[in-house]
Formats: structure tokens, C-alpha cells, sequence
């Protein structure tokens, strides 16, 4: 019989990277079973799997850019996990995010057709992450005034976000009746790879946009705000002993609320790059559930900011096959395992699992 | 010595290894059945990690354990309650929402879906009535005190049929009266066969209820089952840190100074809404300590909390003449406050964050440590280093989890790093709470010196031995007041504080 039995003893530090890995690679394979069982080829699966996604430098560029709203998202729900705060309103935040880029382009860039692209685009990062921390802003509120569970507010909102921008798509600025803006005008577009074909051949066609730069900084800020700044200190305190925060003098509703907002900031900042630098106006579903797919990333990544980018990655690749693999379920169902092992990988970290002849 | 009964625990050789340390090095330990057996030892000798071992927490790196003549082998607590053995730990486990049986039936297999909770609750009772542990079982756990939690622990334990208890420094949250009863309780249980381990730093009690002792030094066994008969304090004190340990402190005449705390009719409420405070006026002078003696629960947490900004309150609080009351706690830190508070684990510590972490806690913002923006961790780790080896924490080394230090050793941790910024007032409570015979001399030292170097010091504490060795003057709190303030004289009457911690006037 199988008996947990509860771990009384430290876990070796290799063991959370280990399972990390290992659900990944469990979730691959059964998927393989599965693959088999019902007459496919899970080997020819694979290899197609790995070269629409890491076969050229075109297929990974797009795996690039699926995996750069992705990362952000992932960083904004890492900061909030750190101060054991379940942000899962990423999507809601990250539809705000787009909401408040596309502003700047539908609402100030027609009274100042003449803005340069720079200006442009700096006011479109400022107002999707406003966007998103303002969204976030509400829960975070609700939680440090009134102690309201914040996994429910966050999660009800990300309906919310959606309906609120059907409301704009369907209702204000759609385009001749579409259920999407008119196109952005070029100074609104974030600069892609392929802009340069002209010099470099060799990007012709090379979707990447500067979003990603801005992934990697964002990663980068945020190792360096958890790691090394005093703010990153009192997250760290507030997520271990709330108690023992307010005892050092730490002021736990602002802090709430700030984290919650920054978290936010992140999925808008994903937000903006999407409608900037890939779909170029604000339309229906610009998200196949970016905001919950932070939520498994950040997990997976450990709250680590810089193991956020591979994992990232790999789920860009998950998004990306979906479209070019039949069955497209496939990555889905990938996906699903991939969660699914994580979840209960956690359960190994805290139970000893063994094997026990029941003779009593 | 003769051995009449058999043995209910054998434990030899026992070597427990954590990394860095060797908790237990080739350590015997023999229980027999029906005694009080007292484990004594230093901060961080291994006697928590030793019993644990016993109780199915720790798997040993090398020894055989017994238990009534058979070996047994242990990969969880369930397997050691199924033997009989049961811990009663520091920190309880129990669920404060839900009533005593309930919490006594929690993950047993009988009653399924705690159904006819009454006939359970008569059960208990019964029990209780066999060993002297009163609790109403209809209670809640949050509406109970601390002795009486640890009474539901006991009796949690009992009723999976536990023949050998296990208590790791019960009595360290217990007031007088409640040790009093605790020690009827343990003698009951012995005069009914079962047997006890119990890990105390305090001689007194050890005297007074052991049958023998064993001794632990530095993982390694000093003095294994000498007899207590005829042991006096001082021999036991030697034993346990291998020096003659003077028990009374010279205090230098007081020098006081200007008024740093100033109260004037200060009222609070306790967490369940009840008034815990009715109007409570004070002072305290730079340069002098001011003892609270009192039974526990009559609104020294409160008073404690109040004055650093933990807790709302009525009434005026001056520190160095300025208005404080209801300010956010950083404000009463900005102004020197410096606060040992009565729980080092839920409220002074967090257990997950390295020594380091912990040891900064009320310095980050300031330099060297840090900048109001970033933290310095090379600073950090130094100041932590040199906390570490001024205040003789035991520990591998700074990066290691709060949690794993011994209990005594978060306690330094948590003096160290309150003592070490200097206060102007400091709020002491309880502050050699489970602190072994010589670091509770190095703290009171400390504690003294920190009076001559002008600060002012409110000692809250149960102990009224210590309070009488420290204190300027003392102050009795009863009920939520003051009962009078006496300077700490030759004519102090131990007799009068004891009429007044129960009630009557000075
Ligand atoms: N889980 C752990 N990991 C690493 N070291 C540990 C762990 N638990 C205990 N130790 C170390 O083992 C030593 C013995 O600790 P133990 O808790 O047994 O001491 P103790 O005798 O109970 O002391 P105290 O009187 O302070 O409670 C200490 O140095 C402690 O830091
Ligand atoms: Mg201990």
C-alpha cells in the first residue's frame, strides 16, 4: 500500500529544482503514452513538436514572442507568491495593460498625430502598466482594508477586464463594425527584427519585437528588487511572518497593496507588448490564457525570477505548437500534465511517499 | 543503584548529525517506568534533538533505541504514539477554532465524522479526572489559556495511549500556579505507571519533581541517571556548563535620570475585545529598570504591546516627553524603542529566513546595513557573524534557517538583536525564557549594563526571583492595573507582591 508519510527532516536544496524538472519531463512522457494508446507516433509528435518551435531561427523567434508576455506575467506573479499573496488576476490585469496602451494610441496619439514613435511608446508602457496595477489595485485594496480574499476578487476581475474591453471593441472603436480597433498606426508598433530586413537579410521575416528586451530587463529588476533591496527584504518577512513584519515595523496593508500593484504592472506591461509589438490593435481574445499560464510558470520557476525565462519558454513553445500540431489538444493536454505534476510534486516535497506491505 | 522496574526507554549510542553540527555524539539515555527523568543541558547541547529522535522526529545516523525491551526503529511520530511514547512540544498543534474533544479526536479513526461528540466528551473527562488535567471539553482552544492548551497536548497524548511522555520545557510557558499543577499532574502519572522525560532549565523544578538526571554537554552525556537525591543547584549548574555559575548579580546604585517613559491612564482591550488594561500610569527613568510582576494574563502583553505600537490603546504614553501612544510600531523603533517580545516564534522571529535575515530586522534601514533602498548583505552577514560570536549563539552558521536553532539559541538571537541597537527603552519580556543557567547570568549582565549606559528598561516577567535581582523598582500588576509600585529594597516583602499579584491594595 502507499503511505504518506509527513517529512519530518529538511528537503535537499536539489530536490524543489529536481521535481521542477521531473514534472516537466513526466508530463512530456505521459503525454507520449497517451499519444500511443490512441494509434499516434509519439516520437514524430515530438520531433515535430520540437522543430515547429526550436527547429529555426524564424520558429524560435515566434516561440520568442509567445514567451515574452509570458515571462512578465510570470515575474508579476512571482513578486505577489513571495508575500504568499494568490494574484491569480493576471489576465484581468494583463487585458487592463492592453486597455491602457491602446489608449494612448486611440485616444491622445489622433490629438497629436505628430508624436514621435519614442514618446509614443513610452506612453504606451506607462499606461498598460498603470492599467494592470490599477486593476490589481482593487483586490489589493479590499484585501488590506477589509482582510477580503484576494484569490477570489483577482479572479472575478479577470472577467471583468474582458467584458470591459468587448465593450470598447464592439461598442466604442470598432473598425467598420469588427470586433476590434482600427489598426494602431506604425509609431505604436514596437520595432521588430524583420524591420531590418533591408540591412540584415537575415531577419527577413523574424517576428521578434523589443518586447522581449523589456522581458529581460523586467526579470533582472526584479531579481535585483526580492534580492537586493530593502523592499525585496520586507516581502520576504511579510511572506514568512506577518507577525514578525509588523513587529519590525513594517507596514503590512501598504505593502500588500504595493506588491499587488506591482504584480499588476507586469501583466499590463505584458499587455502593452502584445497589442505594441504582435497584434497592433486591441482586439477579442489577445490572450490564450496568458494570466493563468503565469500562474503555473512562476510555480514551476520556483518564484525565481531568471528560471521565469526558460520556463517561459517552454510554454511559448506549448502556445506555439498548439497551432501547428494535429491534434492541437496535444500542447494542451501538455500543459494540463505539466500543472498537474507540479501540483503534486508540491505534495512530494512535503511527503515522504513509501511503499508498504500491508501485514498488520 | 538498584533497578527494580524495567526500563521503559533504552537509548544508546545515539548519533544525530545535522549538517554542520553533531546534535547527539554516542549518547545513553535510560528511562525507567513510573519516574520523572529531567534531561538538563546547555542551549543547543541536543536535548530537544535527542527526544525528538525518541518521538519518531528524527531518524538517528547511528544507536538502538528500546522501548520496554524491544528495538524499535522510528520513521514518524505515529509510528512512536504506536508504541506508547508521545511529545509534548513547545509550540502546540492544536486546531483554535474547534472544542477540546474535538481537537483530542483529530486524526483518529474513531468516532468517523466526530459523530456523538457527547459520549467523547464524558471520555475525556474521565480522563482528566484520573490525572488531574481540568479543561471543559466543551471549550474552544483560542478561548483557553496557555497551561490549559498544553493540558488539551497532554491529554491528546493520553488518550492515544501514550505510557511514555515526552515535554520539552513545559513549564517555560507556564505561571507559577500552572507549574505547580503541572508538577501534581506528572506525579500522578508516574504514581500510575507511565513515565516522563522532561527537559527544564529551570533547577529549581528539576529539584523538586525529577527522580534522576541525565546531563548533555555539547551533544556528549555528562552525568547520565546520577540519582537526585542529595544534588544541590549548584553541583547541577556545574554539570550543565562545566563552570561554577554565580546566581546572583551585582548591581551596581542606581543612576537615574530624566523621565523616558511616561504613561497616564492607559487603557486596552486583549485580542478577544475584553479590557486587558483599565488605566495603567507608570514612569520609567534613564538609567533604571522598572520590574512588572504579576500572574500571566493579567495585561502585560497588553502593556508591552501598547508601548512599541503593537496594539491600540486609550490614555497618553510619552517617550522622552513625546506623544506616542497609537503611533504605527516603526515610529516607537525610530525613537529607540527596543522590544523582547513574550513569543519568539510567532511574533520575534521568522522561522524560514536565515540568522542573518532575522538579525536585521530592526536595523535594515539604517547604514551600514542599509540605505532606506537596498540592503548591504555583505553587512548584513557581518553584523549577523559578530552577533553570533559576542552573544554565544550556537549555530553552523548564519545562513541557517531561524528555525532550526535550538530554542534557547533564537532566544540570544532575538536578545542579541534588540540589546545591540542601543535602545533608550527597552521593553523586555520574559527575556531569559528558556536560556540555560550561564546565559541567563550573561543576559541579566547585559541587561545591567544596558541600565548603566542610561537606558530605561521595562521587565515584564513571572519570575519573581529575577525581577527581585534586576529591578530599580517593581511595579504588580493585577487585573489589568497597577496595584502599587515598590522600590526594590531590603524591606521589600515578598509576602505583600504576593498579596498584591492576587488583588489587595499596597
Ligand atoms: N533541523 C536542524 N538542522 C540543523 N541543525 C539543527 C536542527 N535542529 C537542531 N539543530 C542544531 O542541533 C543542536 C542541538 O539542538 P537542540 O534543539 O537539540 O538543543 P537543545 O539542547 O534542545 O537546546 P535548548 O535548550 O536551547 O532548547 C543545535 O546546535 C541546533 O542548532
Ligand atoms: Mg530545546
Amino acid at each position: 500500500m502507499l503511505t504518506f508519510e509527513k517529512r519530518v527532516d529538511d528537503i535537499p536544496r536539489w530536490l524543489p529544482v529536481a521535481t521542477s524538472i521531473g514534472s516537466v519531463v513526466i508530463a512530456f512522457i505521459l503525454s507520449g503514452i497517451i499519444l500511443k494508446l490512441i494509434g499516434g507516433e509519439p516520437l514524430v509528435v515530438g520531433q515535430f513538436f520540437f522543430e515547429a518551435t526550436f527547429g529555426s531561427w524564424p520558429v524560435f523567434s515566434d516561440t520568442l514572442v509567445k514567451a515574452t508576455p509570458l515571462i512578465m506575467v510570470g515575474l508579476g506573479c512571482a513578486v505577489a507568491f513571495k508575500m504568499k499573496l494568490w494574484n491569480i488576476g493576471a489576465e484581468g490585469q494583463f487585458y487592463a495593460g492592453a486597455f491602457g496602451a491602446s489608449l494612448v494610441v486611440l485616444v491622445l496619439l489622433p490629438m497629436f498625430p505628430t508624436m514621435p514613435k519614442v514618446l509614443v511608446i513610452s506612453l504606451m508602457i506607462i499606461m498598460g502598466m498603470v492599467g494592470g496595477a490599477l486593476w490589481a489595485f482593487v483586490p489589493a485594496y479590499l484585501k488590506a482594508q477589509f482582510n477580503i480574499n484576494e484569490i477570489i476578487t483577482t479572479l472575478m476581475l479577470n472577467y471583468v477586464a474582458v467584458l470591459w474591453n468587448n465593450f470598447w471593441i464592439f461598442d466604442r472603436w470598432s473598425d467598420a463594425g469588427f470586433q476590434m480597433t482600427p489598426v494602431f498606426p506604425k509609431s505604436a508598433w514596437l520595432p521588430r527584427l524583420a524591420d531590418y530586413a533591408s540591412d540584415y537579410r537575415a531577419f527577413s521575416g523574424i517576428t521578434l519585437h523589443l518586447g522581449v528586451i523589456f522581458a529581460l530587463v523586467a526579470s533582472f529588476i526584479v531579481w535585483w528588487i526580492l534580492e537586493r533591496s530593502s523592499w525585496g527584504y520586507e516581502i520576504k518577512l511579510i511572506g514568512d511572518n506577518p507577525q514578525a513584519a509588523r513587529y519590525a515595523g513594517i507596514n503590512i496593508s501598504c505593502n500588500i497593496i504595493l506588491a499587488l500593484m506591482v504584480s499588476g504592472a507586469l501583466a499590463g506591461l505584458a499587455g502593452m507588448s502584445e497589442v505594441s509589438g504582435v497584434v497592433h490593435r486591441l482586439q477579442e481574445r489577445i490572450s490564450p490564457g496568458y494570466g493563468f499560464s503565469g500562474i503555473i510558470i512562476a510555480w514551476l520557476a520556483k518564484l525565481n525570477p531568471f528560471a521565469v525565462i526558460p520556463v517561459s519558454i517552454l510554454f511559448g513553445a506549448l502556445i506555439l505548437a498548439g497551432r501547428e500540431i494535429q491534434p492541437s489538444g496535444l500542447p494542451m493536454m501538455l500543459q494540463g500534465f505539466i500543472m498537474f505534476m507540479v501540483i503534486s510534486s508540491d505534495l512530494l516535497l512535503r511527503y515522504r511517499i513509501k511503499w508498504t506491505t500491508t501485514n498488520k | 543503584m538498584t533497578q527494580s522496574k524495567p526500563n521503559a526507554v533504552e537509548m544508546k549510542d545515539m548519533v544525530i548529525r545535522f549538517p554542520g553540527v553533531l546534535a547527539n555524539d554516542q549518547v545513553n539515555f535510560t528511562l525507567q517506568q513510573g519516574e520523572i527523568h529531567a534531561l538538563l543541558g546547555e542551549n543547543g547541547a541536543g536535548k530537544s534533538t535527542l527526544m525528538s529522535a525518541l518521538a519518531g522526529l528524527y531518524k538517528p545516523a547511528a544507536g538502538t533505541i528500546k522501548v520496554m525491551g524491544e528495538a524499535v526503529s522510528f520513521n514518524s511520530p505515529k509510528d512512536a504514539i504506536a508504541k506508547g511514547i508521545g511529545m509534548v512540544h513547545q509550540h502546540f498543534m492544536l486546531v483554535p477554532t474547534q472544542t477540546v474533544t474535538e481537537n483530542i479526536l483529530l486524526g483518529l479513526a474513531e468516532p468517523k465524522f466526530f459523530m456523538n461528540l457527547r459520549a467523547y466528551d464524558q471520555k475525556v473527562l474521565a480522563l482528566q479526572e484520573q490525572f488531574g488535567l481540568r479543561v471543559s471539553p466543551t471549550a474552544k482552544i483560542w478561548q483557553l489559556s496557555v497551561g490549559e492548551q498544553q493540558r488539551v497536548e497532554i491529554l491528546k497524548l493520553l488518550y492515544r495511549g501514550a505510557n511514555i511522555l515526552i515535554m520539552d520545557e513545559p513549564t517555560a510557558v507556564l505561571a507559577p500556579q500552572e507549574i505547580e499543577e503541572l508538577m501534581q499532574t506528572m506525579r500522578a502519572m508516574t504514581q500510575q505507571g507511565k513515565s516522563i522525560a522532561f527537559i527544564s532549565h529551570k533547577l529549581h523544578e528539576v529539584e523538586m519533581v525529577a527522580d534522576r538526571i541525565t546531563v548533555l554537554r555539547k551533544g556528549k552525556v555528562t552525568a547520565e541517571g546520577y540519582s537526585m537525591k542529595g544534588v544541590t543547584k549548584a553541583e547541577l549548574a556545574r554539570l550543565m556548563v562545566g563552570r561554577d555559575v554565580v546566581f546572583t548579580v551585582k548591581k551596581k546604585p542606581r543612576q537615574a535620570g530624566k523621565v523616558v517613559l511616561e504613561m497616564y491612564h492607559v487603557q486596552a482591550e486583549n485580542d478577544k475585545g475584553v479590557p486587558a488594561l483599565r488605566g495603567v500610569s507608570l514612569e520609567i527613568h534613564s538609567g533604571e529598570i522598572l520590574g512588572v510582576a504579576g500572574v500571566a494574563g493579567n495585561g502585560q502583553s497588553e502593556l508591552a504591546e501598547i508601548i512599541t505600537g503593537l496594539r491600540k490603546c486609550k490614555g497618553s504614553i510619552k517617550i522622552n516627553g513625546q506623544e506616542v501612544s497609537n503611533q504605527p510600531p516603526i515610529m516607537a523603533i525610530k525613537r529607540g524603542v527596543a522590544h523582547i517580545p513574550e513569543d519568539r516564534g510567532k511574533v520575534g522571529s521568522a522561522p524560514n529566513l536565515s540568522i542573518t535575515d532575522n538579525s536585521i530586522m530592526k536595523n535594515y534601514r539604517q547604514a551600514p546595513i542599509g540605505d532606506g533602498w537596498t540592503i548591504n548583505f555583505l553587512s548584513a552577514h557581518t553584523h549577523a557573524t559578530e552577533l553570533k560570536a559576542k552573544y554565544d549563539i550556537l549555530a553552523a552558521n548564519v545562513n541557517m534557517p531561524a528555525r532550526k536553532l535550538s530554542g534557547g539559541n533564537l532566544q540570544k538571537v532575538i536578545l542579541a538583536r534588540e540589546i545591540s541597537t542601543m535602545p533608550s527603552l527597552m521593553v523586555a519580556m520574559q527575556p531569559t525564557r528558556g536560556l540555560d543557567v550561564g546565559a541567563i547570568e550573561a543576559i541579566q549582565h547585559l541587561l545591567l549594563a544596558q541600565r548603566e549606559a542610561g537606558a530605561a528598561i521595562l521587565l515584564i516577567s513571572e519570575e519573581l526571583e529575577e525581577l527581585l535581582a534586576l529591578s530599580d523598582r517593581l511595579a504588580v500588576i493585577f487585573d489589568g492595573r497597577i496595584m502599587g509600585i515598590l522600590p526594590n529594597d531590603d524591606q521589600i516583602s515578598i509576602n505583600q507582591i504576593g498579596l498584591m499579584m492576587t488583588g489587595s491594595k499596597e
